[in-house]
């Protein structure tokens, strides 16, 4: 069966659910790449007068991605909560904006229906919504994790201090790691994207962050971004993990492209689980996902961009994470091409994850042959803030030397706090206060004399 | 210089690292210096992304070296088409692919090519230091002539030595600029050079500029590279760069960063 929206005298068809939400879905330059973006902004309106009659319960009928091909798509349909879907069961995609933005939907009811709600739905009915819309919606709903410190609690957001270093030199990552504890930051994770994948390395920095975490009483967890293969081994090498790492994809194709599986996810969890480190709960994964990777890897399936990045956050909720990061501006200008389509995709990831239950994060960031710049960065942080976005990236001064790309800085998440009057995480709130960083109002001190960071400061001294 | 506002008391830690630390804070925020100098160091990579390679320069200095280089161009007919449409800067313009055709040199050893990819000043800078220390150790190679590609990608250089009939390309293009390194070269190595060689067919050195791996340096290791690929036959993960320091080379899954697989990246 096909779509159809009639304009004037125009009439306008679309084969397929796929290629309906492809045509529907906001401007952006990996749809164009992909060859499935609508052809004109005319043809792209009439897609969503399509998709806002479309109702929910045909995307339980019409697979994306074929059942038998897929293991996400079987992940999907095989785990959907129908007790949970029955409320919103009546409604088309048109209708589930309006529920969504009634003053009556509030974070219990989005809580309430969120496993009853597809990835395919919330992909579609962000394509209705404005930007506006996408961040009210999400900051009704709070998802709380814990591992070693509480996450996602109301009027609090917080941050991934990411100290990378192009060799993995431990004093130049001690040395920035020690950068962001002293303006506040690294409550979500102490997480470095190694340069090096070895074991030797891996191991080497994760006993560098977790020395350093035991000797400060620091109530966060750390993480080195490696290859959930890697991580495996280094449990068995005995190496002090806290959170497992993966990149992941909205397609079984994606993943492969990863040297993933949902199995292999699952034993990596079960590994980490085991150490049983986490103090205030279990939530252990951390997993980074980016619209255009699924197109990247050959492996879309004919689905655009935004909706394949949806059906990731399918992978994500099955293994209970503590962080959920999007990447947004990451991959490069043929997928997002400048300011306005990264913000755009920033704002439906954050959405979608939300209204999914994921405790959703985002690096705010692009790459220099992309159409943006620092401006760009300020105003997406801003909207995810008011968004109430779970936890940003922390890097220093916003540069990221070891990936080569630029995100926002230790600076960038105080002024957000200062702007939306935001804490941390409670547990890191209070030792920054015990430690003298912050004031009783989670204000930055000046830290000067014989404060200990500045004694571990005086031992990296060259 | 005016300073209201003294760097952070640990700022001597930036001899560790070249990571923006310690900067200290106007308020929550950057102070004037730090601000402007981020703001330079943006310029000066979003320059070398959209500044045109001088290919006639890059062909008179060639031509000095008694090489005779021949130019070409990709499918991407802008910078804002290359950077949109990665597959056309992986495609010969038909005119050229015509041209290489029928050039007479056939069945080189290798072919070398020069291209502006996302870094034209990389190129300007970095890959004549480069070859003037290549070239001569590769006495006995039959080398096709040099080829210059603009709006190219990484995989434009296989279709080049398809046409030119070469057994081997080495493929030397400006990386995506970070914001400190805006002039990062490349070199790219592909044994048997076909359209559609994957990623992992490839053998790929980074960073190559004075702050990073010397050009005399990577010539060293890139002839090694080239020798060991000829000798098997084969190029990418089934050949090793023993001459390596670890992590520091891999098959090339991403251009432009070939060193950094622990983030999921495009293909180019």
């Amino acid at each position: 069966m096909g779509y159809h929206h009639t304009a004037g005298h125009r009439r306008y068809r679309f084969d397929d659910l796929r290629t309906l939400l492809a045509a529907a879905s906001p401007a952006r330059s990996g749809d164009a790449l992909a060859g499935i973006a609508a052809a004109s902004e005319a043809e792209r309106m009439a897609a969503r007068f399509a998709l806002a009659e479309v109702p929910l319960s045909r995307f339980l009928d019409e697979a994306l991605v074929p059942y038998e091909a897929d293991e996400i798509t079987r992940l999907i349909v095989d785990t959907h909560d129908a007790a949970a879907f029955a409320e919103i069961a009546h409604l088309t995609v048109g209708d589930f904006r309006e529920w969504l933005l009634r003053h009556e939907t509030d974070g219990e009811t989005l809580a309430r229906v969120a496993p009853g709600i597809t990835p395919e739905m919330a992909a579609a009915v962000s394509k209705l919504m404005r930007n506006q819309e996408l961040i009210l919606v999400a900051a009704r709903r709070r998802v709380v994790t814990r591992f070693r410190n509480t996450l996602g609690l109301p009027g609090r957001m917080a941050v991934r201090l990411q100290p990378n270093h192009p060799t993995d030199d431990p004093r130049g990552v001690a040395a920035a790691i020690l950068d962001g504890l002293l303006y506040g930051c690294g409550d979500a994770v102490v997480g470095i994207n190694p340069a090096g994948d070895s074991l030797v390395a891996i191991t080497d920095l994760l006993r560098l962050t977790d020395t350093l975490r035991e000797r400060f009483e620091i109530p966060t967890q750390t993480c080195v971004l490696t290859h959930v293969t890697h991580t495996l081994r280094a449990i068995e090498a005995g190496a002090p993990v806290d959170l497992v790492f993966q990149s992941i994809g909205g397609t079984e194709a994606t993943n492969r492209s990863f040297g993933i599986d949902l199995a292999l996810l699952a034993e990596a969890r079960a590994a980490a689980l085991s150490l049983g480190r986490g103090t205030v709960g279990d939530n252990l994964m951390y997993f980074e996902t980016g619209q255009g990777s699924a197109l990247s890897a050959g492996a879309h399936h004919g689905v655009d961009q935004q909706t394949v990045e949806a059906r990731a956050y399918a992978v994500a909720r099955h293994f209970a994470p503590l962080l959920v990061n999007t990447v947004v501006g990451f991959i490069g200008p043929e997928y997002l091409y400048d300011g306005r389509e990264i913000t755009r995709a920033g704002l439906e990831d954050h959405f979608c994850g939300k209204l999914l239950g994921l405790p959703m994060g985002c690096d705010v960031c692009y790459t220099n042959h992309a159409e943006a710049d620092q401006n760009d960065m300020d105003n997406l942080l801003v909207l995810l803030a008011a968004a109430g976005v779970n936890f940003v990236m922390g890097v220093p001064g916003a540069d990221d030397i070891m990936l080569n790309y630029q995100s926002t800085s230790f600076h960038d998440a105080a002024a957000m706090r200062q702007l939306f009057g935001l804490g941390r995480a409670p547990e890191f709130e209070d030792w920054l206060r015990r430690m003298g960083i912050a004031d009783d109002g989670g204000r930055l001190l000046p830290v000067a004399g014989r404060h200990p960071l500045l004694g571990l400061a005086e031992e990296l001294r060259p | 210089m005016r300073r209201p506002v003294p760097p952070d008391p640990w700022h001597p830690l930036r001899a560790l690292t070249a990571a923006r630390i310690g900067l200290g804070r106007a308020g929550d925020n950057l102070p004037t210096d730090a601000l402007l100098r981020f703001g330079m160091a943006h310029a000066e990579a979003r320059d070398a992304v959209h500044s045109p390679l001088d290919a006639a320069a890059l062909a008179d200095a060639l031509a000095e070296r008694g090489l005779a280089p021949l130019a070409v161009r990709s499918e991407a007919r802008d910078r804002a088409q290359y950077l949109r449409r990665p597959d056309l800067g992986r495609r010969l313009a038909e005119d050229d692919r015509a041209a290489l055709a029928a050039h007479p040199a056939r069945g080189a050893d290798s072919v070398l090519v020069l291209a502006d990819g996302l870094s034209a000043a990389a190129v300007a800078r970095h890959a004549l230091p480069l070859l003037d220390a290549l070239l001569p150790r590769l006495s006995g190679w039959t080398l096709g002539p040099p080829v210059i590609a603009l709006q190219a990608r990484v995989a434009l250089g296989d279709e080049i030595a398809e046409a030119l009939d070469a057994r081997q390309v080495v493929m030397l293009i400006g990386e995506r600029p970070g914001l400190s390194s805006p002039d990062s070269l490349g070199a790219y190595l592909t044994q048997s050079p076909r359209r559609g060689r994957t990623d992992a067919e490839r053998n790929c050195l980074s960073n190559i500029r004075p702050e990073g791996l010397p050009p005399a340096a990577a010539a060293s290791r890139l002839a090694h590279l080239m020798v060991g690929a000829r000798a098997l036959g084969a190029s990418g993960i089934c050949l090793k760069d023993e001459s390596a320091s670890p992590g520091s080379l891999r098959a090339a899954a991403h251009e432009g960063a070939c060193s950094t697989q622990n983030r999921e990246k495009p293909r180019n």
